[in-house]
């Protein structure tokens, strides 16, 4: 039940994301659309790692070692979401370093005055 | 007119297809088998009770490694496309003296900061016992970096430190690896050094070395990203 409300969450979180990247011109408003995206990708990913009654993949005094494999959530999702975020934060940056180069180009945050490498 | 009906079209069919997934999921009652043999192995042969670190930094360390690579490249992609001969001009309409912050930020940044930095300590040392690691101590410090280039916008980093403490960071993490094909069982293998007591604070062999190791490299990786995008050349962010 949580994971299904979690994966919903993230779902809609890229659709918000997908709608902010289509409908605005302004570069840095698509720039938070990728990000509302990107997030949305990492819940959904921790999402169907969940498994029921399931608990974090720490062994500690809660969760023995013995039973920790029937009582555990799936840890690969998780692995691969902590690398994710780090990647997105990366890109990102990337992203908003070229929109200050190109605002330097033309003066105008719309991505409508880049018509150069349009097809 | 026409480009905003393409787009609700298209946000309606993603709608209609994430619908059907979400509507079709149902929640796993047990392990992969893959996960599974994480589980069970990661605590065991690896003495690291946080499966999750275990996983980021033997098992798939090489993704980490291949990851760090990357921050990297974004660190001096950043630097390359944003440095090239663009301060010149912008000095122009930049003339005015910033306000400084007041005394309320100024006193509270210097509170914070370095009970931020303990913490971020706190994160990667204990990456292998609990929630942490090195990425996320790594994120702290920089967020620590983050607070002081707000609240001292005239506050010069030491960019030839952080590159060279960054590069030494990531030669060492490789020596970690090329070690562990020599005395452990293949490249960044954890058990260079011994595992000790299961859930103490020195144990898990390499993973906290590697750990720290992998914070201080993330941690001056996005001080540099993020001295990147304060106006002025590297290095010397006072000329404007």
């Amino acid at each position: 039940m949580i994971s299904s409300i979690v994966l919903t969450t993230g779902l809609l979180l890229i659709l918000i994301g997908f709608w902010g990247m289509l409908m605005h011109r302004n570069i840095l408003r698509i720039i938070i659309g990728f990000s509302l995206m990107s997030t949305g990708t990492h819940i959904v990913t921790v999402a169907i790692g969940y498994v029921k009654n399931g608990t974090a993949p720490i062994i500690d005094r809660v969760l023995n070692m013995s039973e920790a494999p029937s009582r555990a959530v799936d840890p690969i999702p998780s692995a691969l979401v902590v690398t994710a975020i780090v990647i997105g934060m990366a890109v990102t940056a990337i992203m908003l370093a070229y929109t200050i180069r190109l605002y330097d180009s033309k003066k105008t945050l719309s991505i409508d005055a880049f018509t150069e490498s349009k097809w | 007119m026409t480009r905003r009906v393409f787009a609700v079209v298209a946000i309606v069919l993603f709608g209609f297809v994430f619908a059907t997934l979400a509507t079709s999921y149902t929640e796993q009652h047990s392990l992969r088998r893959l996960a599974e043999s994480y589980v069970q192995l990661v605590p065991q042969k690896l003495g690291a009770p946080n499966v999750i670190t275990g996983i980021l930094l033997t098992y798939r360390a090489f993704d980490t490694l291949g990851e760090v690579a990357v921050l990297f490249m974004v660190g001096a992609g950043v630097v390359l496309v944003l440095n090239v001969d663009r301060w010149p001009h912008a000095a122009a309409h930049s003339s005015e003296e910033p306000r400084p912050s007041s005394e309320i930020v100024q006193s509270g940044a210097q509170f914070l900061s370095p009970l931020i930095a303990i913490f971020a300590a706190y994160i990667i040392m204990n990456g292998h016992l609990s929630a942490g690691g090195g990425f996320q101590g790594g994120a702290v410090i920089a967020s620590c970096v983050l607070l002081v280039l707000l609240v001292y916008p005239h506050y010069q980093l030491n960019i030839e430190f952080l590159t060279i403490t960054e590069s030494v960071a990531g030669v060492l993490f490789v020596l970690t690896g090329i070690a562990g094909v020599i005395v452990a069982g293949g490249f960044l293998d954890n058990r260079i050094l011994p595992l000790g007591q299961f859930g103490a604070f020195f144990s898990a062999g390499g993973i906290p070395v590697l750990s720290i190791l992998l914070g201080i490299k993330v941690g001056c990786e996005l001080s540099v990203i993020l001295d990147g995008f304060r106006p002025g050349p590297v290095g010397q962010k006072d000329k404007v």
